[in-house]
């Protein structure tokens, strides 16, 4: 009787495990189900490259080229202002803070990391918005730039805390050595403590720009949503979630510009799956 | 201890379960979902209904006039807010699913053009505006205004507001015109955010359901042409149909309305509700 | 000492990084505070909308956020937890293992508005279950899923070899390890965890705005088939579509979801210490 009934759990802890794969399967079908239908009427290269995103159109156009510039626009900026302050804020945690500052300051970064993105996006447009406009004179401020600033700090608690990791992980003897040579502690930070953590600078770089990448809200509300190919970042732009997010409740269902959406997703999935198995790589790198 | 999670989860599952059903068996939620601009108007009608049948629980969406026609059409609300027509193509498809729309106008409304208090510009042609949104003026001097770069502001695509905008005015009320938005013009996310980007903003101009004209904007008179008169936006000029920006806000349901549904219909069609119509800042009926 | 003076230097220029950092956060939670903490009535907490939501309470949306919450950790705690227990008990270091973890690793970075979409095109439209409770639950309940592996992963990987092998000395199976030895020791590790996933989950606007979000529905859930009110997405409406909304409702709103939060992750935080600390090994 226990025999069985143990089976039967070792069982159901058996799909339990393979149930990971069942949903990423799923997912990927799913997406691929509505978002290949557009290929059917729509030329895959008008719909990577093309300039003009016009879904509504009567005939129809749906060039997400200005779309994905936009996203890697914001990211870009976000990575920029987050990769060197997250260098720094892990170095100062991990090597310089003494121990009563180093809990504050871990606490502050975690509970960066909690607070919820459209509680961000809110606050950025009512705080960053207007003063992004005022510093640098523009006829608004929901730019590409208050949108980088904004996620630089949703992806600092990752990158800060993968760092650190790295950082504390780097074997003693290394520090050790490179003090006992004469080398002050800053030097032995940068030219030894560093460049020995690097794996783990660079997973965490590309799990930042995993998490920018596919933030929807705060973008949203924050970027002005103006489809066009962008030429500064204190302009307006348009990303690739945000489209989805904005477009899907017009499109009907079985419409090309639903089956566009879901293309848009099936973008966002690729890249995301992409750029979190090459951090995962440079993480395990050991 | 498994065996304590497990009976934890069980009760927490019959608490759920006790909960939900003690919370009163009342009738199915009506839907209503759709036009952004008349969201507020069927929240408030919803909220006078319900305060006088309160065994009655009305559920109002935005999201667009396209969002209410689609879910219409694929049946998953009882009503459509709509601020612009269906379109032959989503007739088409509502029919193919078994869905025959029935039209109910309930409101007028006149799209108004909206700009900062301090801006000299007081009247604008629908060429003018056309040329503003289709990004050929770009800047307020042209139009007599003062050396500054015009920030134009747009609904969402899913926005019956959009729709009509860019139909009679973008494109001169002419089905063949190529003129879209220019990719430059800000896509804001309601007619709030437009409301709010230009009592802040000298250099805005936007459109948005007269319901959301307050004292901090200014409302430009429109003519079709500069052979027609400029009319400014009220009551009394969209109910004459004296202004030529004006358009009606209507219900969709599926066929006629049927006893769940009809008591609100006709709450909305009365004088109480037409009187709810005027109090929101949009136009009554008749 | 050109050295000695090159390291004060970089110290401080790295402290001010780390301010820069930090500050903001600081400065947020003060101005949350401080503009919300006035909207936090009895009425505001425990009322319905009124007057288009510029007045009255949140509770639908308080509730609707519970619930969704509830459904979130029904559905995916059990299933993290065993599959957790697959990978670090059972599985042998093969391919199928390497794949499993790949998967994990990249439902853990899927954007939230793909989930949203795969929530829309699953739950919504192929199963029929409509926007819902259900269906939010489900589609957060796939997002959350791999915080719980890692979690109770973790957790496991923690409890020390020798206490399996103690157990299997004296004749255990392997489940019977698992359910009596294991577990037990792992259960704070696999509770901060899946707090901490189950606040994420509260947060999130992008996977419920197709799956579950109304407007505005001034009525508590019936059915899990129900739509429902969801503090993220009440925040977003709060901020975008209602005119001439208060200040005070917006940050009144924003504080009590941040509140339900932070109140999480403390509790969190509290189980860990507290099992560091009773740890006996």
């Amino acid at each position: 009787m226990k025999k069985t009934f143990e089976a039967i759990i070792e069982k159901m802890i058996f799909l339990s495990g393979i149930a990971s794969i069942l949903f990423v399967v799923l997912i990927f079908i799913f997406l691929l189900k509505e978002g290949l239908s557009l290929f059917a009427t729509v030329n895959p290269i008008n719909f990577l490259f093309g300039k003009n995103w016009y879904p509504i159109s009567d005939p129809p156009q749906f060039g997400i080229l200005p779309l994905v510039l936009g996203s890697l626009l914001v990211t870009f900026g976000a990575i920029v202002i987050a990769v060197p302050l997250g260098i720094a804020a892990a170095v100062y945690v991990a090597e310089v803070a003494p121990l009563w500052l180093r809990d504050i300051l871990k606490t502050g970064i975690e509970l960066l990391a909690a607070i919820p993105s459209i509680v961000l996006g809110f606050i950025g447009v009512v705080t960053l918005a207007p003063l992004l406009k005022n510093v640098f004179k523009l006829p608004s401020g929901l730019t590409a730039l208050a949108g980088s600033i904004m996620l630089a700090f949703m992806a600092m608690p990752t990158i800060v805390s993968i760092i650190e990791d790295s950082i504390v992980s780097v074997p003693k003897s290394y520090k050790e050595g490179s003090l006992a040579l004469g080398a002050t502690h800053w030097q032995t930070i940068y030219r030894v403590t560093l460049p020995a953590a690097a794996s783990g600078i660079l997973a965490a770089i590309m799990l930042g720009i995993g998490r920018v990448i596919g933030e929807t809200m705060a973008v949203l509300m924050i970027t002005g949503n103006a489809a066009v190919i962008p030429t500064s970042i204190l302009q307006p732009v348009r990303t690739l979630t945000a489209t989805i997010a904005a477009e899907m409740g017009e499109a009907v269902a079985g419409s090309n510009h639903y089956y566009a959406l879901f293309a848009i997703g099936i973008i966002l999935f690729v890249i995301s799956f992409i750029i979190n198995l090459v951090a995962d790589r440079f993480l395990h790198k050991k | 201890m498994l065996k304590k999670i497990g009976v934890g989860v069980l009760v927490s599952m019959i608490l759920i379960g006790i909960t939900l059903s003690g919370c009163g068996r009342g009738k199915k939620a009506i839907q209503i979902k759709g036009s952004d601009t008349m969201v507020n108007l069927g929240q408030a009608w919803a909220e006078a209904f319900t305060q006088k049948n309160p065994e009655i629980a009305i559920a109002v969406t935005g999201g667009g006039s396209g969002t209410g026609i689609a879910a219409l059409i694929a049946g998953t609300t009882d009503i459509a807010e709509a601020s612009r027509n269906m379109e032959p193509r989503e007739i088409d498809q509502a029919k193919k699913n078994g869905v025959d729309p029935k039209e109910i106008q309930v409101a007028n409304d006149g799209i108004t053009v909206v700009v900062h208090p301090s801006n000299p510009v007081s009247k604008l042609t629908f060429k003018q505006l056309s040329d503003i949104f289709t990004g050929k003026i770009k800047n307020w001097k042209e139009l007599g205004g003062k050396d500054q770069k015009i920030v134009a502001l747009s609904r969402e695509r899913n926005s019956g507001t959009h729709v009509f905008f860019l139909e009679h005015v973008v494109k001169l009320g002419e089905k063949k015109n190529p003129n879209e938005f220019a990719t430059g013009v800000l896509m804001m996310l309601s007619s709030q955010t437009i409301i709010e980007e230009v009592s802040a903003n000298p250099q805005a101009i936007g459109y948005v359901g007269l319901g959301y004209l307050t004292v901090k904007e200014k409302a430009l008179a429109i003519a079709k042409d500069e052979k027609s008169p400029y009319i400014e936006p009220s009551v009394q000029s969209v109910t004459s149909k004296r202004y030529p920006i004006s358009r009606s806000l209507l219900f969709y349901t599926k066929g006629e309305p049927n006893e769940r549904i009809k008591p609100f219909i006709d709450f909305v069609l009365s004088s109480a509700g037409q009187e709810i119509v005027l109090k929101m800042d949009f136009v009554p009926v008749r | 000492m050109d050295s000695k003076r090159t390291e004060k230097t970089a110290f401080i220029i790295l402290l001010l990084a780390t301010i820069l950092v930090i500050v903001p956060v600081a400065l947020i939670i003060l101005m949350v505070l401080i503009k919300g903490l006035p909207a936090l009535t009895g009425e505001f907490i425990f009322g319905m909308p009124r007057e288009g939501m510029r007045a009255g309470g949140i509770l639908p949306a308080i509730i609707g956020t519970a619930f969704l919450v509830l459904g979130t950790a029904i559905f995916c705690i059990p299933l993290g937890i065993m599959a957790a227990v697959y990978l670090n008990e059972y599985a042998g270091r093969n391919w199928l293992t390497r794949v499993i973890e790949i998967a994990i690793i990249n439902l853990a970075g899927v954007p939230s508005i793909v989930y949203g979409l795969f929530g829309l095109g699953l739950f919504v439209t192929f199963l029929g279950f409509g926007a819902s409770i259900l269906a939010g639950s489900l589609t957060l309940a796939v997002m959350t899923l791999p915080v719980i592996i890692t979690a109770t992963r973790e957790a496991l990987i923690a409890v020390p070899r020798s206490f399996r092998e103690v157990s299997f000395s004296l004749g255990a199976s392997r489940w019977q390890t698992v359910r009596s030895v294991v577990l037990p020791n792992a259960i704070p590790g696999i509770l901060t965890g899946a707090i901490l996933g189950l606040s994420r989950a509260a947060g999130e606007t992008a996977p419920i705005l197709f799956t579950v979000a109304a407007f505005y529905l001034p009525r508590l859930p019936q059915s899990i088939f129900d739509q429902a009110m969801a503090l993220p997405y009440h925040i977003y409406v709060l901020s975008t579509q209602v005119p001439n909304v208060s200040v005070k409702i917006q940050y009144g709103t924003i504080l009590v979801l941040v509140g339900m939060v932070f109140i999480l992750n403390v509790i969190a935080s509290i189980i860990r210490a507290r099992f560091r600390k009773r740890k006996t090994w």
